[in-house]
């Protein structure tokens, strides 16, 4: 009958990081990581690998093509990221980072060797093993081949399991093509890589116009065989998702066959901060990659 | 259900007997408004004649005991090129809630769903739940209180002793075993049938004692519907998009984080800062594309996530009816009304 309340320490418990998702010490519990190599990409993009320190927790960090973390660099910011790479590379990832925000911003003053905080993996991934023995068609516009390029590594990897490949690719101008030095590397794994840029200048020997264009010779013509066997994976800025996701649905590809890839300035990464939310479906839990038919249901997606 | 039934000095020697041993939070009067009547606040109380066990309703929640407006998630060294990050909870000791009424233990409740019992516990919001221990009090229905329409006038659980005053005596119910342990440093007794008719007459009394209502009948499919309605951009004029309604909120939980460098450049901080859905810069994104750049489509999200999603999830809305926004709310939007123009622009 003591009238004094005990008090319960739940910092004090140990962290059972196998079950990361229920347990109250993973919330603020980051990987540490090293920045291995920083590779300029265009003006504005960089390309980083980060490799978690600790070898155990290396073999622990394993991801699907799709998932985003969140970096940390103290003091400074803390903010979400598409993981950029092969999920079959444990421990390590590349994040292709464009300069826009305080995090951003601040990274180029970073050097090599240098110490982030990673959290994650979070949020819901394509299903690449679902799409095994069909067709899959990539649509990126601008920096939304970045969540692409891990899936398309997984294309890569397993290309034998796949039927035609087609990655379809826009950007504003020609020196703002990520990855540029991968694209025939792509080509030689028999995928179909169709570039097209807004506004072409001197040296740019490729089309020009909307992504929708290229898109539509792909899909035309095709036989019914075709669009039923077909996933698509769509990530761009907002207005590209409505007219690619209206023509691969004119073309009868599956609704459920569609996966896009939302952007959201998520907080926490894990249900709670609420920034990320669509309606109230938060992004990073029941997202970043939506089926299309999710994303109809949801008010204000894209 | 263990009921007791006790004298109301005896309440005074209750409180002694938490207020020996124990952090006590109440509500006392802060101050008068303009009207001269009294303002009310959940605050730190060692001295039993200053809680106002008779008060209307504070103008905050007791949100800050346990979801803070900031709060520090982790702390860094830095030495030369490297860091260490430290994290702690932030707190160190329980907490007696005293006098909480029903709208905010279901408010508690309800942010137990989300923060305690979904994938990724938040361990700041459990180590203060944890450690916490709640005496609940029935309340004397204000104007503004609409919470029997949205199902929490009462409380069924979420406490550890709840307090319904029967006129000369306090009627307890027990929730648990701690409860019942303070409870002997008092004199109770077995209530009799003559105190259960009492008290149901009580009950009987208060309910009817609501009068602000709102019809939640089928909501989250009329929100559907009425997505484009007009009605929304009606209350997005007059709303000012200041976030007061979140953070008078008990159950707003939404937030930002920060990190900033310590002065000296040895240390730094990483800081949660309640945000409000209703503030432009919400649903902002890097690069500056803002998903929801207008006060319609910010205050329609605020109904949206409440009314709609948090039943979604929950099969529960994320509001307690406790009129508080309301009541705050510098152009003088209330959720009855709204909920009511959004029903009737759907009927027309």
């Amino acid at each position: 009958m003591d009238p004094e309340l005990k008090f319960v320490d739940i910092a004090a418990q140990p962290y059972r990081q196998q079950q990361r998702r229920d347990d109250l010490k993973s919330f603020e519990y980051s990987y540490r990581a090293e920045i291995t190599s920083i590779y300029p990409l265009t003006e504005m993009e960089t390309l980083y690998r980060i490799q978690i320190v600790d070898p155990e927790e290396r073999n622990r960090f394993v991801f699907t093509p799709g998932q985003f973390l969140m970096l940390e660099l103290p003091g400074i910011d803390e903010a979400p990221f598409s993981i950029s790479s092969s999920a079959s590379v444990r421990g390590e990832v590349e994040l292709c980072i464009r300069r826009v925000g305080n995090l951003t911003n601040f990274l180029p003053r970073v050097k090599r060797g240098t110490h982030v905080g990673i959290r994650g993996p979070f949020g819901t991934g394509f299903p690449m093993k679902e799409m095994h023995g069909q067709n899959v068609i990539l649509v990126a516009g601008g920096l939304g081949l970045v969540p692409l390029r891990s899936p398309i590594a997984y294309v890569m990897e397993n290309r034998s399991h796949f039927n035609k490949v087609n990655i379809v690719y826009g950007t504003k101008t020609p020196s703002q093509l990520l990855f540029t030095h991968q694209h025939e590397m792509w080509r030689k794994d028999d995928i179909d890589l169709n570039i097209i840029v807004q506004k072409a200048d001197r040296s740019w020997k490729g089309p020009s116009g909307l992504i929708t264009e290229p898109l539509k010779e792909i899909l035309t013509g095709k036989d019914r065989d075709y669009y039923h066997n077909t996933y698509a994976i769509v990530c761009g800025p907002p207005v590209m998702f409505k007219f690619v996701c209206n023509m691969l649905n004119e073309f009868h590809i599956p609704m459920q066959k569609m996966f896009v890839s939302l952007e959201r300035r998520m907080h926490c990464g894990m249900g709670k901060c609420c920034r990320c939310n669509v309606g109230s479906t938060y992004t990073c839990l029941k997202g970043p990659v939506f089926d299309y038919w999710t994303v109809m249901n949801l008010k204000e997606a894209i | 259900m263990i009921f007791r039934i006790f004298e109301k000095e005896e309440l005074k020697k209750l409180f002694e007997v938490f207020v020996a041993h124990n952090r006590v939070v109440g509500a006392v009067e802060a101050g008068r408004d303009r009207d001269d009547q009294p303002v009310y606040a959940f605050s730190d109380v060692s001295d039993y004649n200053e809680i106002k066990l008779d008060y209307s309703i504070t103008k905050l929640p007791a949100k800050r005991f346990f979801l803070p407006f900031k709060e520090e998630l982790a702390t860094f060294r830095i030495e030369n090129d490297n860091w260490t990050k430290d994290i702690s909870y932030n707190i160190d000791r329980p907490l007696i809630l005293f006098g909480l009424h029903p709208c905010d233990i279901n408010a508690l409740n309800k942010l137990d769903k989300v923060l305690l019992h979904s994938v990724y516990p938040m361990p700041y919001y459990a180590a203060k739940r944890k450690n916490m221990f709640i005496v609940g009090m029935n309340c004397v229905p204000q104007p503004s209180c609409f919470c029997r329409s949205m199902g929490t006038d009462t409380a069924l659980h979420g406490f550890d002793m709840f307090i319904t005053d029967l006129g000369g005596r306090y009627f307890v119910e027990i929730l648990t075993n701690t409860a019942f342990n303070f409870l002997r440093h008092i004199r109770t007794m077995e209530p009799m049938e003559e105190d259960h008719i009492l008290y149901m007459k009580v009950v009987e009394k208060r309910k009817k004692e609501f009068t602000a209502q709102v019809d939640t009948t089928d909501l989250t499919k009329i929100l559907d519907m009425e997505f484009q309605s007009d009605v929304w951009k009606y209350w997005g004029d007059r709303c000012l998009a200041c976030g007061t309604c979140a953070s008078v909120c008990p159950t707003c939980y939404c937030y930002g984080v920060e990190e900033t460098v310590d002065i000296n450049l040895k240390g730094a901080k990483k800081t949660k800062i309640l945000h409000s859905c209703n503030l432009i810069d919400f649903a902002e994104v890097a690069g500056g594309h803002n998903f929801r750049p207008e006060r319609h489509s910010r205050l329609k999200y605020r109904y949206y996530h409440k009314h709609r999603g948090f039943v979604e999830a929950f099969e529960e809305s994320l509001c307690v009816g406790c009129g508080r926004c309301g009541e705050s709310c510098l152009a003088g939007i209330t959720v009855p009304e709204v909920i009511e123009s959004i029903r009737a622009d759907g009927k027309e």
